[in-house]
């Protein structure tokens, strides 16, 4: 027989749907109160989104680091910039 | 007779900085290219783009008011090109369905009491407590786990962690609203989070 979700509480505490994305959202906005509240009861008996919460608080920080690692001082070729600054040339020349 | 004052360009400046195009190349061109090669990973791409800002930028010249240094604003011109470059990709991809990934959490999550499914439980990793940020192993699971992300996925990600841009920001270039994007944000992080498990477990 499929489960019946009764009370509020009980949709809460089975909601990981949920809950996974108010932890989402906590790393970048401030939660209502209420928002606030239903992640704290949802957490408390879910095991299973405490890791999840743990470990989407580490891919951000993978992430930015990742992101941020890229090289910093890549260079043009001398040929691209010498017809580059030609044409800026000529337009200013232009005007 | 000439009554008009002349001005010359830079006098007519308000603010205190000033634009000298004979120098962009030299000062900026590498830097600028650096910075979208970062945003883009494509060389091609971004030679053209960095081309395309420096002559734009030249036709806006007048509209200069001299309250940001000349870095900032060709910066700012190049930005808005690279935003560009997401959002074409981005519904290039949307067209194309490019992604590996689930565009649906039901794969997850129980349709109807929205537990996690068994079989997509989150697990330890087992690198939590030993500095994964400088795993390389690890992290280069990731990278490629980010790789396979549908295109508009990652242009919020880069935006949000690369440039920390608002969120408003991000929904008003990217041309998502708010509510789908806490949607695709929930979505790309349940599947990063799932192909790193996969991949590294």
């Amino acid at each position: 027989m499929k489960k019946e979700l009764k009370t509020d509480l009980e949709r809460i505490a089975y909601n990981c749907r949920k809950a996974t994305l108010l932890i989402e959202k906590k790393q970048i906005v401030a939660l209502s109160s209420r928002e606030k509240m239903e992640l704290k009861i949802h957490l408390t008996g879910c095991y299973i989104c405490r890791v999840y919460e743990q470990q989407s608080i580490l891919i951000n920080s993978m992430m930015k680091k990742l992101f941020k690692e890229q090289p910093q001082d890549v260079k043009l070729d001398t040929a691209f910039k010498e017809d580059l600054k030609q044409r800026i040339n000529e337009k200013i020349g232009d005007r | 007779m000439h009554s008009e004052p002349v001005f010359d360009n830079e006098a007519d400046v308000i603010g205190k900085y000033q634009l000298e195009p004979a120098y962009w190349v030299e000062r900026y061109a590498d830097y600028l290219y650096s910075y979208t090669l970062a945003r883009l990973n494509d060389e091609e791409l971004a030679r053209d783009l960095v081309q395309d800002a420096f002559l734009s930028a030249l036709e806006k010249a007048e509209g200069f008011r001299g309250d940001s240094t000349e870095k900032t604003w060709l910066t700012a011109i190049i930005k808005y090109k690279i935003i560009d470059v997401y959002r074409k990709k981005s519904s290039l991809s949307a067209i194309k369905k490019l992604s590996e990934f689930n565009d649906s959490e039901d794969e997850f999550f129980d349709p109807e009491l929205n537990h996690w499914k068994k079989e997509h439980w989150p697990e330890p990793l087992g690198v939590e407590e030993n500095d994964p940020l400088h795993n390389k192993e690890f992290m280069s699971v990731l990278q490629k786990c980010m790789q396979k992300l549908p295109e508009l996925w990652l242009s919020v990600f880069k935006m949000k962690h690369l440039d920390d841009e608002p969120t408003e920001t991000i929904c008003k270039e990217l041309r998502v609203t708010s509510s789908n994007y806490w949607v695709i944000i929930h979505r790309a992080k349940v599947n990063l989070r799932s192909c790193l498990q996969k991949n590294w477990i």
